[in-house]
């Protein structure tokens, strides 16, 4: 009986458990983003590589003991958790008001915590959560999805009111990926995009700020404004490009190097990397990822419980769909939101909280032959 | 129970597989916006990438020296100091500026002009405190760096003119470029538009600006966003201008400016019979080139814009006056070749009567019979009224023509005076009426309305005694060390026998007793002048002032007749010609022809093949 010896499991066991070839994936990949940030710095540790290393180590270690923990543990910490993640979003939202402009991270002395992205976390947790304590029937039905709706619609509108378009639209696409993969009906979803087709005018009118249609003013024709809000993406493009097949090489980069490229430590660290390394580089890293979530799906596939499998794909979701918006936007595909690229780009919470998302995933694939006993 | 799951399983499987296509799906689409951008379209944000982070700058070249015939300097760089200051490398700019100018001056205005562009150029851009600075003051500054955060001395080059003055008009001066020069250029050489830079503004650094200037150097650096200079990728050493010899002589250059300084207002040349080489062109008064060089003072400028004696003005190039009887060559020469033999004679009873018209000889009592010889060594006004009416004006004017007169001679510097040779022709043309006689007999004398510029003036000299070549003057003797080609003038077929009439006169004027010019002969033997006195009228001698018996002299300075002296030596082998003009000088002969005399003097005196001294490049 695996399942009942996988419950009695010892932490060597669970330690043993863990997929380390995972885990080599991630570190290969965050390996990239140490060598583009000591790029960025010049050919220094100071001041990127070294800290995002260091931040690197200890989400590893959370990674590892979060894994170790058990899913049953964290299935029930779900709500709790997030709870506690909307009350920080709302205490940021509160102290936000009361001091100046918008603010979104909580000092927390050794780095800069924000709400946002570990809701994003949260929201997979709670979701899958909820949707693994549901049949069948319950998903098919729509007055049983008003519960998860409503769940989403606090965190989300915490985060627009920060404003943080970016990380909102995350959220909804990661809920969205969520109740897809729990079986929610295929004519839901084209109701909800017809719904957003009808909502973007009306947004575009009363909900989004000025800088936000700027960016999307800019996104459709960055050569409008050169110097102004298309800047980033005008030279974004000019240093990928000029890149070529093979790169400029490694510490080369004049786009990056001459600070012709804006945040090229963070949001803008793809085209930094693409710049030296080429387009052989850029499919690379790519390869990487996609190789990553491949790997991460067949690992889900193994989960022998809802929770574990929804938890493992939304994960997934989650980190691909960091990938898509951060690389879609530096190439001038989708206008500037401000998402970095997980793992590369500099950036303490974003780090501590794909790998926090990592470890649970991994918790699933450890604990991946405990069946129904109090998952359900 | 496991049915549920298994439903739940399968559910999620086929999902996530659907899922993970699109992914997948989008994916190909960041790979194939991935190459698309770094293989299509990679050269054209190579081009861009390269544009944002290469700058050009431009180094300007050494400006090329010129030289006199013996390679004595006229003009040259000199070191000079500027000091600068980096904003970004100081605290407290006005602190640091107080300081400096405990060291050195800093007038206020520069002081504000310095502040004031603090916030208009980026931090690192060095700004100019103060030019032209001294070795002394340079080494006060240096010993005291340590205290001036951000202050730097560097080394530049200033235009310099070892003659100062005595070639202020022939040398010419350099300066700022104004934005109407930048403007008047159809593709600006983009060195002009370095701050700082200096361009030829008047004389031959005007008119061989292009070749004294040389190359700018161009310096390809790589800059970062701010423009700040990250390395040197490329660079491309200026070419030094061009070295230019002039045929000047710097020492008869410098005695002539002396020798013309004795007057309020005038100036003289010196060129070669045969060849045309200018040894000394000056113009008097002059001034300091160098002050142009380092920015002159407004009320300087004021000054020299205002005085009635010109000093901004080459008179020997754009100076025009009516030659007055240092005309009576021309018209001896159109009447000897109209066949009239130089020994015919006129008689002269002091004044000429044209019809009712009556015109008077400078001489009220009369000169008596005179041939051609007499006639241009006493001045004899009638007897060319005389034969001028007899040839008309038009021979006059062919043979002044002929002779250098009318024209631009296409002078090596820029601001050459036309001058005017009036005949039937130019009156129908210009003054739509038909020539009167008596005007024939006014353009004999070189009066009425004919002018010349002191450099005609010497180049007819020149063509009368040089056995009639047409000869024309030459200022630049070597470019670079590579002499000038030397020109073979075409000779103008005049009787040799008429020339020497024309000589024998002039040769009278200075060396017979009643010539008019005999107070300033040249006695040392071998050294003797030949040559013709000229008095140009400012304003017209009335009757009422010939019977008041006013004389010029009395009359005030800038209604005074000008004073004209043309000359050449030695009197068998023409070597030197001169020409001097002394504004409001009264009479040729008396203001004008001594200083001609020095210049000969001084030329022969220091001709090479009578005097030892010489320095290679001759």
């Amino acid at each position: 009986m695996p399942g009942l010896a996988r419950d009695r499991m010892s932490l060597v066991d669970r330690l043993f458990a863990i997929n380390w070839s995972f885990l080599l994936l991630l570190t290969m990949i965050a390996g990239i983003g140490f060598a583009s940030l000591y790029s960025a710095a010049g050919g220094h540790f100071d001041p990127w590589a070294g800290k995002q290393m260091a931040r690197f180590a200890l989400g590893m270690a959370g990674l590892i003991v979060t894994a170790m923990i058990d899913i049953r543990i964290w299935r029930k910490l779900a709500y709790p958790f997030f709870g506690f993640v909307c009350l920080l979003l709302l205490w940021v939202e509160l102290k936000g008001h009361i001091g100046m402009g918008a603010q979104r991270w909580i000092n927390l002395g050794f780095m800069q915590l924000q709400p946002s992205e570990l809701m994003k976390v949260a929201t997979v947790l709670a979701l899958a959560r909820l949707f693994s304590g549901a049949t069948p029937d319950d998903v098919r039905n729509p007055l049983f999805l008003l519960l998860p709706l409503g769940m989403i619609a606090v965190p989300v509108g915490l985060v627009l009111s920060q404003p943080d378009l970016g990380t909102a639209l995350t959220i909804l696409m990661v809920s969205g990926a969520m109740f897809f993969l729990a079986g929610v009906s295929y004519w839901m979803f084209g109701l909800a995009l017809a719904g957003v087709a009808a909502a973007v005018p009306l947004s575009w009118m009363f909900l989004l700020r000025d800088y936000q249609k700027k960016r999307v003013e800019t996104f459709l024709n960055p050569e409008s404004d050169p110097l102004g809000s298309g800047y980033h993406i005008t030279q974004s493009k000019i240093a990928l490009g000029s890149g070529g097949i093979t790169g400029k090489g490694f510490l080369e980069g004049t786009q990056s190097r001459l600070n012709f490229l804006p945040e090229k430590q963070t949001d803008f660290i793809f085209t930094l990397f693409t710049e030296e390394w080429g387009m052989v580089g850029g499919l690379g890293l790519m390869a990487l990822f996609i190789l990553l979530l491949a790997y991460g799906y067949v690992m889900a596939f193994q989960s022998q419980n809802q929770f574990g499998r929804l938890l493992s794909a939304g994960i997934l979701s989650n980190f691909f769909f960091y990938i898509f918006v951060n690389t879609g936007m530096v190439m001038g595909l989708l206008p500037v939101v401000g998402v970095p690229l997980p793992l590369v780009s500099y950036g303490g919470t974003v780090m501590l909280s794909v790998l926090f998302g990592f470890g649970l995933f991994m918790s699933a694939y450890v604990h991946r032959d405990t069946k129904r006993q109090g998952m359900d | 129970m496991i049915n549920r799951d298994t439903e739940r399983y399968h559910a999620f499987t086929r999902r996530a597989l659907l899922l993970g296509a699109g992914k997948l799906a989008l994916f190909s689409v960041l790979a194939g916006r991935l190459v698309w951008l770094q293989v299509v379209e990679q050269e054209k944000f190579q081009t861009l990438s390269d544009k944002n982070r290469i700058s050009l700058r431009l180094v300007p070249a050494g400006r090329g020296e010129i030289v006199d015939r013996f390679g004595v300097p006229l003009a040259i760089n000199t070191r000079n100091f500027r000091a600068f200051i980096v904003p970004e490398q100081t605290q407290d700019i006005e602190k640091t500026l107080d300081r400096l100018s405990k060291h050195i001056p800093i007038p206020p205005e520069d002081r504000a002009a310095v502040l004031g562009e603090v916030g208009q150029h980026r931090p690192f851009t060095p700004l100019l405190v103060r030019e032209n600075l001294t070795w002394d003051d340079m080494a006060r500054v240096e010993v005291h760096i340590p205290d001036l955060p951000g202050v730097s001395v560097e080394e530049g080059e200033m235009r310099s003119y070892p003659l100062g003055a005595a070639t202020a008009h022939i040398v010419g001066y350099v300066g700022r470029v104004s934005q109407a020069e930048i403007d008047a250029v159809n593709k600006p050489d983009p060195v002009m538009t370095i701050p700082g830079f200096r361009i030829g503004k008047s004389g031959v650094e005007k008119q061989y600006d292009e070749i004294l200037r040389g190359q700018a150097g161009k310096v390809q650096a790589e800059v970062n966003v701010v423009g700040r200079e990250i390395r040197e990728i490329n660079s491309l050493p200026a070419v030094k201008g061009t070295r230019l010899s002039l045929t000047l002589d710097a020492d008869l250059q410098s005695q002539c400016q002396d020798f013309i300084a004795r007057e309020k207002s005038a100036s003289a040349i010196l060129m070669d019979a045969h060849t045309g080489e200018v040894y000394a062109l000056c113009s008097h008064p002059a001034f300091d080139p160098e002050i142009f060089s380092k920015g002159i003072p407004a009320d300087l400028w004021e000054e020299l814009l205002s005085s009635d004696a010109h000093p901004l003005t080459n008179k020997i190039v754009s100076g025009q006056y009516p030659p007055g009887s240092t005309f009576k060559m021309v018209t001896a020469l159109a009447v000897m070749k109209a066949g009239i033999s130089p020994q015919a004679t006129v008689y002269c009873p002091g004044h000429y009567m044209l019809g009712r018209g009556k015109f008077h000889c400078w001489k009220g009592g009369g000169h008596g019979w005179m041939d051609a010889v007499q006639a241009i060594s006493q001045s004899c006004d009638v007897y060319f009224y005389e034969m001028a009416n007899r040839i008309g004006v038009d021979a006059i004017a062919d043979m002044a023509r002929e002779l250098g007169l009318g024209s631009r001679l296409g002078f090596d510097i820029p601001g050459e005076g036309t001058g005017l040779v009036p005949d039937k022709d130019w009156k129908r043309r210009r003054r739509n009426a038909i020539w009167n006689p008596g005007e024939t007999l006014n353009t004999s004398i070189g009066q009425g309305d004919v002018l010349a510029t002191p450099l005609q003036l010497a180049t007819m000299t020149a063509r009368l005694v040089n056995g009639g070549k047409a000869v024309k003057p030459v200022l630049v003797r070597a470019i670079d060390r590579i002499p000038v080609r030397e020109n073979v003038w075409p000779d103008l077929k005049l009787h040799p026998a008429h020339l020497r009439s024309v000589r024998r006169g002039m040769e009278a004027v200075v060396n017979e007793r009643r010539g008019t010019g005999y107070g300033a002969r040249i006695q040392e033997e071998g050294f003797e002048m030949g040559g013709k006195s000229g008095t140009a009228q400012v304003r017209r001698i009335t009757d009422a002032m010939r019977a008041q018996g006013i004389k010029n002299e009395d009359l005030p300075w800038k209604f005074r007749h000008h004073a004209l002296f043309v000359a050449y030596a030695p009197i068998h082998q023409p070597k030197y010609v001169t020409a001097v003009v002394v504004e409001h000088g009264v009479g040729g002969s008396k203001a004008a022809a001594p200083i001609a005399r020095d210049i000969l003097l001084a030329a022969q005196k220091r001709d090479p093949r009578k005097n030892r001294h010489q320095n290679g490049e001759e």
